[in-house]
């Protein structure tokens, strides 16, 4: 009983974390980057106005200006919409965007007190899976926001990601089955753990899955340069054009967190997880002298770092994000169907041949 | 079982967010009385009335890509346990997914040049 009341206590502390993570870090701040990366990329000032006493903080406070605004504006429902679907549309979005992060580790196992604290919410064994199924879940999201608000642009915006998110589903999982191959196991707390070593990164051996997973991923995430659902220049904002003040930013915050979620998955399954490069866990732990100190030290440094690869990933997703135009929707759908799903079937044969002749030294 | 109660736990926390954030929109936002500006609850349409309703029937394209998800989605399915065990089974469980893909492969190419790839 004792231990079950610890074991929840720990739970509720790391979900606290995550959603704090997500929403309280990750979520302003990519408003902010999207911002002042574009800013600086295409040679701008940027976000330079909010501020409180003639202080800007480099723009940071735009986003705390947003969410003020948008707080207080009206919840605008238009004439002949489904009510209830309209307002449950963002809470289909946001929900299963931060659910995806259940299973992800985010610092690695330590012993605290006599106390095995294993940094993820959920070690599932098929965590993989139920990533990409709660992913799945978001479509709904956007098709239902189409639909619901009895408006041509959205319903257009919505059948087009309908199909695209579909599409972009089949190939993502596709992709990673080699990786799967590589580290015979669907679990990310396995696959976390197998990076110990800097030369068993997913990186290393699986470049063509990275490649292709960010590729789909992106898709899967309708942004740019996927963005046809939702494309300004040709269909007013696509399947969220009726969409004003919370549920509005419901759906830009659901947006964001999949950018991070993204991140997140390809750090833990190509960029060692939360490992530095050549120093396990367990040597941190025994530089910072051992015993729980070094555990505490240990588990922030892991944190830390796994949070700052996020970082790192996020940017890259920005840059392409302001570096290429939109596609055609015909060029999005030939791209999923005639290049990445041929492409991740023959790195499915190449990765097993390798295996096979022992070109791929396995972990 | 026991490990799936903070993906529970999870899920409601962030169900708990949406409906917050919600709420929050709800309670502070403006309400207007829905008769009161008709024109602004019309749905956005450039500024014209609306001619079309959205609710109608569309391209039967939409429908062969939900097909096609379906059965390539399958072939995934059946890919992911496959691969954990793949290094298990060896050749033969290799070679045996291999006739597998290229099945579907067969499958592929057909429906590609059928043209329910092409948009026009």
């Amino acid at each position: 009983m004792n231990s079950m009341t610890g074991d929840l206590l720990e739970t509720v502390v790391k979900i606290a974390f995550v959603i704090g993570l997500n929403l309280g870090f990750f979520a302003p701040m990519l408003g902010w980057v999207e911002r002042k990366q574009s800013a600086v990329m295409q040679d701008r000032i940027g976000a330079n106005r909010a501020g409180v006493f003639g202080f800007t903080f480099i723009g940071l406070l735009h986003s705390a200006a947003d969410a003020i605004k948008l707080i207080f504006k009206e919840d605008f429902i238009p004439r002949g919409a489904d009510r209830m679907m309209h307002t449950l549309a963002p809470v289909i979005a946001v929900v299963p965007a931060l659910a995806a992060f259940a299973v992800i580790p985010f610092g690695g196992k330590f012993e605290l007190a006599g106390h095995n604290v294993n940094l993820v919410i959920a070690d599932l064994d098929v965590g993989l899976l139920f990533v990409f199924a709660i992913a799945s879940i978001a479509t709904y999201g956007a098709v239902i926001a189409g639909w619901a608000s009895n408006n041509n642009w959205s319903m257009l915006g919505g059948l087009r990601s309908a199909a695209q998110m579909f599409s972009y589903e089949v190939t993502m999982g596709l992709t990673i089955i080699g990786l799967v191959m590589y580290y015979q196991s669907l679990s990310l707390v396995v696959i976390a753990e197998k990076q110990v070593d800097f030369w068993h990164w997913g990186i290393i051996y699986q470049w063509p899955a990275f490649i292709l997973f960010l590729t789909c991923a992106i898709a899967e995430n309708k942004r740019i340069p996927f963005d046809v659902p939702e494309a300004e220049s040709e269909l007013v904002a696509g399947y969220f054009t009726e969409y004003s003040g919370m549920k509005f930013i419901m759906f830009w915050t659901a947006e964001f967190i999949e950018v991070v979620t993204i991140s997140a998955l390809c750090v833990t399954m190509f960029f060692g997880a939360y490992h530095l490069p050549f120093i396990s866990p367990d040597m941190l732990v025994s530089i910072f002298g051992g015993g729980d100190f070094g555990a505490i030290v240990a588990m922030l440094i892991g944190i830390g770092v796994f949070v700052a690869k996020i970082c790192a990933l996020i940017f890259l997703q920005m840059a392409i994000r302001w570096t290429l135009p939109r596609f055609r929707y015909d060029q999005v759908m030939a791209l999923g169907w005639k290049i990445i799903l041929p492409a991740s079937l023959i790195w499915i044969f190449l990765t097993g041949l390798a295996i096979l002749l022992g070109l791929m030294p396995t972990v | 079982m026991n490990q799936y109660i903070p993906v529970l736990l999870l899920f409601l926390v962030s169900g708990g967010v949406a409906i917050a954030m919600l709420g929050i929109a709800e309670f502070l936002g403006p309400k207007d009385p829905r008769d009161k500006f008709r024109e602004k609850m019309e749905p956005f349409e450039c500024g014209e009335n609306q001619i079309a309703s959205p609710q109608q029937r569309f391209s039967i394209r939409f429908y062969l890509i939900a097909l096609m998800f379906i059965i390539f989605d399958i072939e995934a399915v059946f890919l992911f346990p496959w691969s954990v065990i793949f290094q298990e089974l060896g050749l033969f469980g290799f070679v045996e997914m291999m006739v597998f893909i290229i099945v579907l492969g067969v499958g592929l190419a057909y429906v590609w040049k059928k043209g329910a790839l092409e948009w026009e």
